[in-house]
């Protein structure tokens, strides 16, 4: 390593953290021009063609705004919540691989930030710090709103964090690997689509669970929250935290290509080869944004018991029973897996009907032995 | 001086730095924040020697984990409006505080000697795994059954409504 | 391997500046005139009757503790999933006893209402 790979590193990093913010005002404008479109409205039209200037607008907007500092709000932590909020977001991405290798003359540029051989983990633990920034930022502004949505924000969050980090297992455990560069390869002759549905979809529902989206953006219910942890912040803060949120959804869509997808693979015509890569990576990722975009149309919002319900008695238990059963169906005969994983799955429902839904009496310690 | 060791005196002064925030400050808050950074610190400081399992682990167990069940504990009690807290233990909290470090130190010391750490050493996460499974497996089996005893720790201690 | 980490390290102090830089700029450059109207807690429009709440349901911080369980059990299923190929039945069964166990402990949370919102 000399300094010229130093300095590739750093043109890499700038070059990445300017498209990933010209990124985010595409995806914000394209929620509201394709929401305004599900909705039989015209969305944003006046700043420039189609309204595409719209979000650097807005952003030049919240850039100008009154930086309104309540009296009640802390002095430390208020400002620096909706930086805490937004670092992690932009460094979970380091990990995402977003093509293969690009070659200039005998230099080998991997299209990926950063390549770590912790990398899933270490998108996990950005996620983790994620609930700082909306913690912090409730109990700072000093005020009931923001304070009871952090709460329910950051409960929510943990609980869906669980399922997403139960349904990566199968995929590592595929993979051999915990590298995202490495879990892309290992799909070279299938995507782990195929054989890890279950995981897809509890890794899918966390997903849009971990960034606070509709149908599971009840933190920020406006007909009840206002504005939920946020509601405090006005012009630039306001506008970290809105980045952030946008950040995740890219971010989560982009791992979720990289693990059930195969990130940049697909097929392409032989010239140009890593700009194909790139290409498909965006594509497949564009679909998962959509996704997001879909489901926040499409689907009411969540009462709160439903939403805990969801994460803690579905997503929880089928994750961790999936975590054997797929390991099984590595090793042994497939038709004796599907016996016992049939099995297995009807008794979780014989159980999930037999286990009262209603709150139970408190049980003694002798009938709570037997229970278990 | 190499970029490994200029990394390992900014990371340390960091950890220690928010170590001291954390046990200075009066507000319960700045100081769940400090911990937080320093165990950010300090799980820097793991993936600068090369146990990069270790210092996510750290991140995700005690920053994203541990801490916040701290802030929960603020957020949810009275301690929300009035964060400044304070009593007259300090004397005998800096004393325990002095006698944990001299104790850590002196293992430390007594476990190393003048070793020297070198930085390029990488701890394959499959060699964890390895380890775990043969070396290990009871102690990881008996982990379970702490995690249990903890779950019904939690149940018991919630449920007294 | 370290020189895997440099970009993290860059994108760090880039992201924490361009934060930084934009919220001092914004400070710089925009309008200040506060009002005591203002700068109260947000209310809908009305002045606040009441401080904010001083407690929350126990439920809250019941959800806290079992996510710091499950989130050790987690973080242990990832050197199991990595090493899994090398001693596939073995690590299954210490796994399955592991997950069994964790089962006896949700089941019982379930049954004590220990998942219950209502």
């Amino acid at each position: 390593m000399d300094w010229l790979d130093v300095v590739i590193i750093l043109v890499k990093v700038v070059v990445c953290f300017l498209l990933l913010n010209l990124l985010l005002a595409v995806v914000v404008w394209a929620e509201r021009k394709v929401i305004a479109d599900m909705q039989s409205r015209i969305g944003p039209n006046r700043a420039g063609p189609y309204g595409l200037l719209q979000s650097i607008a807005d952003g030049l907007k919240l850039f100008t705004k009154e930086d309104i500092f309540p009296l009640s709000a802390d002095r430390i932590v208020y400002p620096i919540a909706p930086i805490i909020s937004a670092v992690p977001a932009f460094l979970a991405f380091t990990v995402v691989p977003f093509g293969n290798m690009l070659s200039i003359g005998h230099r080998h540029i991997t299209l990926q930030i950063a390549d770590i051989n912790v990398g899933l983990l270490f998108f996990l633990a950005m996620g983790s710090i994620a609930v700082y920034g909306v913690a912090l930022a409730g109990w700072s502004s000093g005020s009931k709103y923001p304070l009871i949505g952090a709460v329910r924000s950051s409960a929510q969050m943990i609980s869906y964090e669980i399922a997403m980090g139960l349904s990566v297992i199968p995929v590592v455990l595929y993979a051999g690997t915990l590298s995202t560069r490495g879990i892309v390869l290992a799909q070279q002759h299938m995507w782990f689509i195929g054989a890890q549905i279950p995981s897809f979809l509890i890794y899918l529902i966390a997903g849009v669970a971990e960034c606070n989206r509709a149908p599971f953006d009840l933190p920020e219910a406006e007909t009840e929250l206002v504005a939920g942890f946020h509601t405090e912040y006005s012009g630039i803060k306001f506008m970290l935290f809105f980045m952030a949120e946008y950040m995740h959804i890219v971010t989560i869509s982009a791992i979720a290509v990289t693990l059930f997808f195969g990130g940049w693979m697909g097929p392409h015509p032989n010239f140009l080869v890593p700009l194909w890569g790139v290409l498909w990576f965006l594509g497949k990722t564009a679909a998962f944004v959509f996704l997001f975009y879909w489901v926040r149309a499409s689907f009411p919002r969540l009462r709160y018991d439903q939403l805990m319900n969801v994460g803690w008695k579905f997503l929880i238990p089928i994750g961790m029973a999936w975590i054997p059963i797929s390991a099984a169906v590595h090793i042994f005969d497939i038709r004796r897996v599907v016996l016992v994983g049939a099995g297995v799955i009807v008794g979780i429902i014989v159980l999930s009907l037999v286990l009262p839904t209603k709150k139970p009496e408190v049980l003694t310690e002798e009938e709570a032995k037997t229970t278990a | 001086m190499a970029l490994p060791t200029i990394a390992f005196w900014i990371l340390a002064a960091f950890t220690a730095v928010s170590t001291l925030f954390t046990v200075l400050t009066r507000n319960v808050v700045h100081s769940a924040l400090g911990l937080a950074a320093s165990l950010i610190g300090a799980a820097a400081l793991f993936i600068l020697f090369g146990a990069q399992f270790v210092g996510l682990a750290q991140i995700l167990i005690y920053v994203g984990a541990v801490v916040i069940l701290f802030m929960f504990g603020i957020m949810l009690t009275g301690t929300a409006v009035r964060p400044v807290v304070d009593n007259d233990q300090r004397p005998a909290a800096a004393l325990v505080a002095l006698a944990v470090f001299l104790v850590l130190a002196a293992g430390i010391v007594s476990s190393f000697g003048t070793k020297k750490v070198r930085f390029q050493v990488a701890f394959p996460t499959v060699q964890l795994g390895h380890q775990l499974f043969t070396t290990w497996v009871l102690p990881f089996e008996a982990v379970s059954i702490l995690l249990l005893a903890a779950l019904v720790g939690a149940i018991v201690l919630a449920r007294r409504d | 391997m370290l020189a895997s980490y440099l970009p993290i390290a860059f994108l760090l102090i880039l992201a924490g500046a361009f934060a930084l830089v934009s919220v001092t700029l914004s400070r710089l450059i925009s309008p200040k005139d506060p009002s005591p109207q203002k700068l109260m807690p947000y209310e809908c429009g009305i002045a606040e009757i009441d401080p904010p709440v001083e407690r929350f349901p126990v439920r809250f911080y019941l959800v806290a503790m079992l996510f710091v369980i499950f989130d050790v059990e987690v973080i242990l299923f990832f050197p199991w999933a990595l090493s899994f190929k090398s001693f596939p039945v073995f690590s299954l069964i210490a796994m399955s006893v592991f997950i069994f166990m964790l089962g006896v402990a949700f089941v019982y949370e379930w049954r004590n209402g220990g998942l219950e919102w209502d």
